[in-house]
């Protein structure tokens, strides 16, 4: 993809924004997103600084299929674009594919590296060991090691039994 | 505690005791959270944000940190009240506005401060005077950790915490200092250093957050970025960004002095000149004498006592203070009539900056370089704080 200032390098900086419910996109070189000062999303209309008013590519009608509607709040597309607010947590699963985009323009990375709350990490800790538990388990059976494969069922057993999310 | 109680009371940070608090003000750490299964706040129904409120409000009060707090609720809150609590940073602009549901519960020291459906859920606030990023993450942080033990977060693994809108969502966190940069803005710096911090994924915003016009000098650098980094790598990365800016102030100052004395002295003395002698004066112009009052603090010209003061007239000369003050609500021109007194009255005994005798120092200190720098403090040396002169 060309950036859209220069049309002469390949963009490597895309940016979206929402401006009054209409979802901008915007795509630049490395040396003209410099130039430009646009790593701030929220910090000035990118797309009419970039090619004055009204000739931003408007893509509003290409974030999803039109009439998606969350099934939890009964959130809908126009809201959001209206709003840039999302309207519960389950919007965030019913519009991913549309937020991916528009996260990718706003943020370092797509997957969240940072603190998550401790009952959750237990939890997790807890299902990944199982996981791999009852692999270790299969593979020890197949190999006919019997006293390894008992071992393993009864830390399953200890480990299921510690906070029941067998199946969660 | 009432709310008379508390807003009696200046708030802890205004002591200005924290490092680096010549130039950085306040340190600020913001999370956002959410519950699970519940419509964030802007799409819930008053019913619906009742309930959050019901369920959420007993733990936050119940919060080891929250002894001694007050717990208000928006729509019992006076139009001034909500003011003059937007003009001390416990709430936001958008916060005062809202009705059924909102509330804020704050701790008497008034450096914690937890908004409960604002925006999101939960916005908590850490405030430490000075450059304290670190110190007031560490304790917003433990005020999470003890509330998530009892709330259900809307969390997802790859998406971390979700928030209503996708800016916060990740981390959920605003990590922010407030810096005082005159130097910056009259050696005309400042643009640059805007973009060159948005460049790395802060931004830069006015006195009272997005939006908001940059008054009184005063700017807030935050992070723009919430998904993809730890919490402490965005803040140490702020940190040095601070820093940095602390450095470019100072070496503006030092430059000034050195080779435009005349301007940087003019401000400071005009400053004086009007915020003594004036009889009405706007908040805006306050702000931007008050700043230049600020830097002839930390140029030496006067002591701890009366930087307190003009710390103080900051807060004490915005709109919703001078009502509050007086007890009854005040049509513009008679605030701004009031805030002139107030400035008169509490910079009474401030004697004049004696500003002739720095351009005598700064005459002989040149004269003096050309053979050897004097005492030590030839140019391109970093000043101390406060002992520019």
């Amino acid at each position: 993809m060309l950036c859209d200032v220069c049309k002469a390098q390949t963009a490597s900086v895309f940016l979206t924004q929402i401006v009054d419910g209409k979802i901008q996109k915007v795509n630049l070189c490395d040396p003209c997103s410099k130039e430009k000062g646009v790593t701030d999303p929220t910090g000035f209309a990118l797309a009419d600084m970039l090619f004055g008013m009204g000739a931003a590519q408007q893509i509003g009608a290409n974030i999803g299929s039109e009439g998606v509607r969350c099934p939890q709040c009964g959130f809908t597309q126009a809201e959001f674009k209206k709003t840039g607010r999302l309207g519960c947590s389950v919007c965030y699963v019913t519009f991913a594919e549309p937020l991916k985009e528009l996260l990718k323009g706003m943020h370092k990375g797509l997957r969240h590296i940072g603190k998550c709350p401790e009952r959750l990490r237990l939890t997790q800790e807890r299902d990944s060991a199982l996981r791999q538990f009852h692999d270790d388990l299969r593979a020890a059976v197949v190999e006919e090691k019997y006293e390894e494969a008992a071992a393993l069922r009864d830390k399953i057993r200890a480990l299921e039994l510690s906070g029941g999310v067998k199946g969660d | 505690m009432s709310i008379g109680n508390i807003l009696s009371k200046s708030s802890d940070w205004l002591r200005g005791d924290g490092p680096h608090h010549h130039i950085v003000v306040t340190s600020r750490i913001r999370l956002a959270r959410n519950l699970a299964g519940v419509a964030f706040p802007g799409r819930a129904k008053a019913a619906e944000r009742v309930d959050v409120l019901e369920k959420i409000r007993p733990k936050v009060e119940s919060l080891p940190e929250m002894v001694d707090a007050v717990s208000l609720a928006c729509q019992d809150l006076s139009p001034v009240d909500k003011l003059l609590l937007v003009e001390r940073h416990l709430i936001s602009r958008e916060h005062a506005a809202k009705k059924a549901g909102a509330a804020v519960v704050m701790n008497r020291r008034q450096n914690l401060s937890i908004m409960i459906n604002e925006e999101d859920h939960l916005r908590m606030q850490s405030i430490r005077s000075g450059l304290q990023l670190r110190a007031a993450f560490k304790a917003i942080n433990k005020v999470d950790s003890e509330l998530e033990q009892q709330l259900d977060y809307a969390f997802d693994p790859n998406l971390g915490y979700l928030t209503a809108c996708p800016t916060n969502v990740g981390t959920g966190m605003r990590a922010s200092a407030m810096v005082h940069v005159p130097g910056l803005v009259l050696s005309e710096q400042i643009n640059q250093i805007v973009q060159a911090v948005n460049k790395i994924g802060l931004a830069v915003r006015g006195l009272y957050g997005e939006g908001t016009e940059a008054l009184g000098n005063l700017f807030q650098v935050s992070n723009q970025t919430t998904l993809g980094e730890k919490e402490e790598e965005i803040i140490d990365r702020l940190h040095k960004v601070i820093l940095e800016i602390i450095n470019h102030e100072q070496n503006a100052r030092q430059v000034l002095l050195h080779n435009k004395p005349n301007t940087l002295l003019d401000h400071v003395g005009r400053s004086y000149g009007t915020l003594r002698h004036a009889y009405s004066m706007n908040s805006n112009e306050a702000l931007n004498h008050l700043s230049f009052a600020k830097l002839a603090c930390d140029l030496g010209f006067y002591g701890d006592a009366q930087r307190h003061a003009i710390d103080e007239l900051f807060i004490e000369t915005q709109p919703a203070h001078l009502q509050k003050g007086s007890q009854q609500r005040l049509a513009t021109d008679e605030r701004d009539v009031l805030r002139a007194e107030i400035i008169r009255s509490k910079m009474a005994s401030f004697a004049p900056p004696d500003l002739e005798g720095v351009l005598v120092r700064e005459k002989e200190a040149r004269g003096g370089a050309k053979k050897e720098p004097p005492h030590g403090s030839g140019a391109g040396e970093e000043p101390s704080e406060g002992n520019l002169f």
